[in-house]
C-alpha cells in the first residue's frame, strides 16, 4: 500500500473530477472571510491557491504565496472535526401520543465526503476522535455513519506555520498513516503515495507513472527541513504526573488572569469532544427533539448541578481544559489529546499558549 | 434509548422529595432490565430533560423501579408533577454501583451527609433484605440543622433493628435535637467498627475528606472506603465530558469509587 506515484499538477484537476464521480462531495482548504476552511471544491482554482498564512499566538492572516503552488496554507481554524462531530445535530424525535410517546431516533445525514489537502495532525486529530465515538464501550452511530465512507488525501507539510507544533506530538509534519492518498507538493509536480485500496483504486484511474527519483528524495528532504525548522516545542515527558501533580501550581491562577473563557480553543480544537444535548419542544407541544450541540469545559455550566459549581474559577476550567487535554486524555483513550495543530493558539484572542503553559509549570514546580 | 415506563406509585417523603415506582410499558423492554444496587437510570420529561437518578427500589424485583427525586432545579420540577398513570421516560441502568459483593460477610459502616441521599437509603435497604448475609451495620448521618434530617422515621425504624447502630449529629441543632452535636466526624468517637469493616459514603466531598482521616485512626484503611461521587451527568455514556473527575468518567467508571483511586484529587478543590 505504500505504492509512491508522481502526479502533475494539471491531474489533480482529474482527482478533483473523478472523486465527484465516485459520488463524494470534495472539500478542500478553501480562502473564506480571510483565512481557510475545508468547503467544496470543484476545481483546483477553487482552492487557496498561491496563498500562504502567517499565524502567531492571536493573530493569523493570510498572505500571498509562490505562484503555482497550491497547498501552501498549512491550516485555518476549522478542522475535519465539524463534519463528522457535527456542531449541531437531532439525536431523537419524541412524538406526544393518546397514552405517552414515541422515540425515534434521527439517521443522521450523511453524504460521502472526501477531503483534499488534509494535515497530518488533523489525520491524527481524527484517530483520537475515532477512539473516542467509535472503539470506546459506547459507540456514537451518528459519526460512524459519516466517518466510514469518507476518503482522505492527505497533503504533507513542507512549511509550518509558527505555531504548528507537531514535531513534539509526534503526529507530523508527514501523513504516516489513516489516509486513502497522500500528496507532497513539490514544484514540478506531487509524489503521490497510497495508503488505503480504496486509494489505490482512485490513483489508477488517474494513469501515473512512478516519480523520478530525485523528486522522492526532494520530498522527503523538504519534510524533513520543514521538521527540522519547527520552532516551538512541548516537553511531553510524564505529563499526565506533571500536570496532576502541578493541580496547586500558582500558574494557573496567572493564566486564568489572561484567559477569557472565551472557549475558541474548544472550538477550534480538532479533538475536543464535549457536548451537551438539548430537548427543544415544539410550540404544539406534541413532539420534542433531542438536539446535541457542542459544549466546552470553559463554559459555566460544564461542572453546574443543583447548587453547585465544581468548577466555579477560571483557573479550574482552564486546568481541566489543559490537564485534560495534555493529561488524563492519556489515562482514558490510550492517546494524547493534543496533535500539535497549534489552533488553539492562533484563535485565542488574547494569545495564550498552551507550549509555554506547560513550560512555566515544569520550570517552577509546586509539588512537594 | 429512552423507553417509555409509567409510573404506578407516588409517594411523598417530605415537603419536596418524592419517591415514584414505574414500570416499562414494554414487556420485553421490562423483561430485559436488569441492574445492581447503586446503579443509577436517566428519567426523561417530555420536552423538557433528563437527570441522573439512583434507583433505590431492590435489584431481586426489577419491573418495578423506584426513584426518589429531590426537586432541585428545572427538570425535576417538572417531575414533581408525575402522577399515577402518567407515562414518562427512562434510560439505563448506568454506573457501576455499590461493592455489595465484597461487603458480604463483614460489618458495614455507612457515612451520609447533607440532604437525604437517596443512593444511601437504597443499600440500606439492601442489606436489611439480605441482613444474615452481612455483619454489624454501622450508620452514621451529618446534618446542618434539625429540619435538614430526612426519613427522621426512618433513621429510628433502623435504630431499633438488631445488630444496627444508628449514629446522629447537627452541626446547628435546636432543642428539638436529642442526638450528638457537630460535624459527622465527631461520631468517630463512638463508632465501633472493627478495622475489617467495609465503608460506604455519599455526602459532600468535605464530608468524606475528614471521614476518610477518622476511619483511617480507626484502623480502617483506604481500600476498604468507597465513596459515590457526584458530578454533571448528561450522556451517563462517557461521551458528554461533564462529569469528569480529572482521568474518571463518574458515569461510566463510577459513580462509586475506591477512596484509594480518588485520594490524591480529594486535596484539591474546582477538580
Amino acid at each position: 500500500m505504500s505504492e509512491l506515484l508522481h502526479m502533475p499538477k494539471t491531474a489533480l484537476e482529474d482527482l478533483i473530477t473523478i472523486l465527484w464521480r465516485e459520488g463524494f462531495k470534495v472539500l478542500g482548504p478553501v480562502a473564506r472571510d480571510g483565512a481557510v476552511a475545508f468547503d467544496e471544491v470543484r476545481k483546483v482554482s477553487d482552492l487557496a491557491v498561491a496563498t500562504r498564512e502567517t499565524q502567531e499566538p492571536g493573530r493569523y492572516r493570510l498572505v500571498p504565496g509562490p505562484a503555482g503552488e497550491i497547498f501552501g496554507v498549512v491550516n485555518g481554524a476549522g478542522s475535519l472535526k465539524p463534519f463528522f462531530f457535527a456542531p449541531e445535530e437531532t439525536l431523537l424525535e419524541i412524538n406526544r401520543e393518546r397514552r405517552g410517546f414515541k422515540v425515534t431516533e434521527v439517521a443522521p445525514a450523511a453524504p460521502r465526503l472526501a477531503f483534499i489537502g488534509v494535515r497530518a495532525c488533523d489525520l491524527a486529530a481524527l484517530a483520537v476522535q475515532d477512539r473516542i465515538f467509535l472503539h470506546d464501550r459506547f459507540q456514537d452511530k451518528h459519526y460512524e455513519a459519516r466517518r466510514k465512507d469518507a476518503f482522505l488525501v492527505a497533503v504533507n507539510c513542507t512549511r509550518s506555520a509558527a505555531t504548528c507544533f507537531c514535531v513534539s506530538m509526534k503526529t507530523g509534519p508527514e501523513a504516516s498513516t489513516g489516509f486513502d492518498l497522500s500528496l507532497t507538493e513539490l514544484e514540478q509536480g506531487f509524489v503521490m503515495r497510497c495508503g488505503s485500496a480504496a486509494g489505490e483504486a482512485i490513483a489508477a484511474k488517474l494513469g501515473l507513472t512512478p516519480p523520478p527519483h530525485d523528486d522522492v528524495l526532494l520530498a522527503k528532504s523538504r519534510i524533513d527541513e520543514c521538521a527540522a525548522g519547527m520552532r516551538r516545542r512541548l516537553d511531553t515527558a510524564d505529563l499526565p504526573r506533571l500536570l496532576y501533580d502541578e493541580a496547586e501550581n500558582p500558574r494557573w491562577k496567572e493564566v486564568a488572569s489572561r484567559c477569557l473563557s472565551c472557549t475558541n480553543c474548544t472550538m477550534v480544537c480538532p479533538t475536543c469532544f464535549c457536548h451537551t444535548v438539548v430537548d427543544q419542544e415544539e410550540i404544539d407541544g406534541n413532539m420534542s427533539q433531542r438536539v446535541r450541540k457542542w459544549d466546552s469545559c470553559f463554559s459555566l455550566e460544564h461542572a453546574h448541578i443543583h447548587g453547585i459549581n465544581f468548577r466555579r474559577k477560571i483557573e479550574d476550567r482552564y486546568r481541566q481544559w489543559l490537564t485534560h487535554k495534555l493529561g488524563s486524555w492519556i489515562d482514558q483513550f490510550g492517546t494524547s489529546g493534543c496533535v500539535g495543530c497549534g489552533r488553539c493558539i492562533t484563535w485565542c484572542p488574547v494569545g495564550i499558549d498552551l507550549t509555554e503553559e506547560v513550560a512555566a509549570i515544569r520550570a517552577y514546580p509546586v509539588k512537594r | 434509548m429512552i423507553y417509555p415506563a409509567r409510573i404506578t406509585a407516588r409517594r411523598t417523603e417530605t415537603a419536596g422529595i418524592y419517591t415514584f415506582t414505574m414500570r416499562f410499558v414494554d414487556n420485553n423492554v421490562r423483561r430485559a432490565y436488569s441492574f445492581k444496587a447503586g446503579q443509577f437510570n436517566m428519567l426523561y420529561a417530555f420536552g423538557v430533560g433528563e437527570v441522573p437518578i439512583s434507583i433505590v427500589s431492590d435489584p431481586a424485583d426489577p419491573e418495578n423501579l423506584e426513584h426518589t427525586i429531590r426537586i432541585a432545579g428545572r427538570v425535576t420540577g417538572v417531575m414533581a408533577g408525575w402522577k399515577v398513570g402518567d407515562v414518562v421516560g427512562l434510560r439505563g441502568p448506568y454506573g457501576n454501583g455499590w461493592p455489595v459483593e465484597e461487603a458480604r460477610g463483614r460489618d458495614v459502616v455507612i457515612i451520609t451527609g447533607g440532604l437525604g441521599c437517596a443512593p444511601v437509603v437504597g443499600l440500606i435497604n439492601y442489606i436489611f433484605d439480605r441482613r444474615e448475609q452481612y455483619g454489624e451495620l454501622h450508620i452514621l448521618h451529618g446534618v446542618k440543622t434539625p429540619n435538614d434530617l430526612l426519613y427522621r422515621e426512618r433513621f429510628d425504624e433502623w435504630r431499633r433493628a438488631p445488630r444496627t447502630k444508628v449514629y446522629l449529629t447537627a452541626d446547628q441543632p435546636d432543642k428539638s435535637w436529642h442526638y450528638k452535636i457537630g460535624v459527622v466526624t465527631e461520631l468517630f468517637d463512638e463508632l465501633t467498627a472493627p478495622p475489617s469493616a467495609i465503608v460506604m459514603m455519599c455526602g459532600p466531598e468535605v464530608m468524606m475528606r475528614f471521614a476518610a482521616r477518622a476511619l483511617r485512626q480507626k484502623g480502617i484503611g483506604d481500600e476498604a472506603i468507597y465513596l459515590s461521587m457526584e458530578r454533571r451527568m448528561e450522556c451517563a455514556v462517557g461521551l458528554c465530558g461533564h462529569c469528569q473527575y480529572r482521568e474518571h468518567f463518574v458515569c461510566k467508571d463510577g459513580p462509586v469509587f475506591s477512596y484509594r483511586t480518588v485520594r490524591e484529587l480529594f486535596s484539591t478543590s474546582g477538580i
